[in-house]
């Protein structure tokens, strides 16, 4: 069981942000993220993209945002929960919440902050009739494993980086790679463009495009794919493989936090802004993109705000009846809990002769 | 009022909503559609308008004369599910004078 002060749900901006205003109240936070990296959509959807109207910055980089972001609650030591996504939610005796992550992970904590965003990212799933029976079974969505493919006939479909990059990194894993694409070009970063080239060129990657795998072959596990070819005359042929792996990006979906008994509304959960974005559930607060409530705008500096007025809650809830007034860190410092100190250098006192 | 142009829109539910968008507030067909709360929130737009997920793909109905697909769109579309020849990306069809009367059919979420 993992315990903490404050259990963020979502490891994006808003959710980093939300450790280091918790910890100049000596709150101590942990964050789980269904992405195997936190950032959340600044890091999976458009690390490389550009934001204008982050204070202060006039043009950072999503991705550089997330570093900064990091950095500045690194002394406050959070935990990460990567990879995992928050399932269930179970109110204690005691007040506090355990929330268990879809692999079991366990996490109790007397205040639950959701900063989810548009939701989890869950993988597109192509439409191909008989794809959900093989699940598990030689499709998979997501590589975890690369090991699992060694000596294996690997076919992977789609044609963005991350089809890219696996189809370079497994070429030297697997026995086979298949590539298969609708068009002929692929979006990805020029190198990687240029690699599978190179390793087309060489024999080591199978590329068959444009063309579109429409059915899967098999008896219990995953023997092979049907591909539909239209290049010149329309054509269909089975690919024999062990595995079909998928590769259409992600999509974020509320998921089961939908079936937390939160007040959802537009896709969104409905806090009371008039205070601190507590939920219709005593303990469970809902900041950023994955709020609702009167005049909400999805901006990132909006979640920046709705965490610093958040955690003078949950310290409320953590530390009942004890007094505390808001400090200015340029007056106070921050004092981490790595034992690091930041102060303001204190002002020359000299006598000038 | 005299900026604006009709546009008919058919929602995931198939019905059909006529409604007037202005051309001066350099908005996108994605965002016209949620201005008029015609696809659930959070169901359309995801990347924010950067041709990034398809959840604003739509289907153009009307002959109408829309500006070129970029390279972008293209590459996006071609990774997208329920795709047709008058597939295009909503937040990539920017509202001019020039699309009175267009006509689009939201393309199924996925």
């Amino acid at each position: 069981m993992i315990k903490t002060d404050i259990l963020i749900i979502g490891a994006g901006p808003t959710g980093l942000f939300t450790v280091f205003e918790a910890g100049l109240l000596k709150l101590k936070c942990h964050l789980i993220d269904a992405l195997p990296q936190a950032g959340g959509q600044c890091s999976e959807i458009y690390p490389k993209k550009p934001i204008y109207d982050i204070p202060a910055y006039p043009e950072i980089l999503a991705g550089d945002l997330t570093h900064k972001l990091m950095e500045q609650c690194k002394q406050f030591e959070p935990g990460f929960t990567l990879g995992e996504r928050a399932d269930t939610i179970e109110k204690q005796e005691d007040g506090s919440f355990i929330v268990t992550t879809n692999k079991g992970t366990k996490h109790q904590a007397p205040v639950v902050a959701i900063a989810g965003g548009l939701g989890s990212f869950e993988p597109r799933k192509p439409l191909i009739h008989n794809i959900t029976s093989f699940e598990d079974k030689g499709v998979e969505y997501i590589i975890k494993d690369p090991e699992v493919y060694r000596n294996k006939k690997v076919v992977i479909a789609g044609g963005g980086d991350s089809a890219l990059d696996w189809s370079i990194f497994l070429s030297d894993v697997a026995k086979e790679v298949t590539l298969i694409h609708r068009r002929n070009e692929f979006r990805g970063h020029l190198d990687s463009v240029e690699k599978v080239q190179e390793l087309k060129n060489a024999g080591k990657i199978n590329l068959v495009t444009p063309a579109e795998v429409v059915g899967i072959l098999g008896d219990k596990e995953v023997s092979g794919v049907v591909v539909k070819q239209a290049e010149h005359i329309e054509k269909e042929f089975e690919i024999e493989c062990d595995h079909f792996i998928p590769l259409f990006g992600l999509s974020p979906k509320l998921g089961p936090i939908a079936n937390w008994g939160l007040e959802i509304e537009k896709n969104a959960i409905k806090v009371d802004n008039s205070l601190d974005y507590q939920t219709n559930i005593p303990g469970v607060f809902a900041i950023g993109d994955v709020n609702t409530y009167p005049g909400k705008l999805k901006l990132i500096l909006c979640g920046f705000h709705e965490a610093t007025l958040m955690c003078q809650s949950a310290y409320k809830i953590i530390n009942p009846g004890k007094r505390y007034v808001m400090k200015y860190t340029t007056v106070a410092g921050v004092d981490g809990f790595d034992g690091t100190r930041k102060e303001a250098p204190k002002a020359v006192v000299k006598k000038i002769e | 009022m005299e900026q604006d142009i009709n546009i008919k829109i058919t929602d995931r539910e198939g019905n059909t909503h006529s409604i007037q968008a202005p051309t001066d507030m350099a908005m996108n067909l994605m965002e016209v559609v949620r201005s008029f709360e015609l696809a659930e929130e959070g169901t359309i737009g995801v990347c924010g308008g950067m041709a990034m997920c398809a959840s604003c793909q739509c289907y153009v109905l009307s002959d109408t004369q829309l500006p070129e697909m970029q390279d972008d769109e293209e590459a996006m579309l071609s990774e997208a599910f329920y795709v047709k020849d008058n597939s295009r990306l909503g937040c990539q069809i920017h509202i001019t004078p020039e699309l009175e009367g267009l006509e689009v059919e939201l393309a199924p979420e996925s």
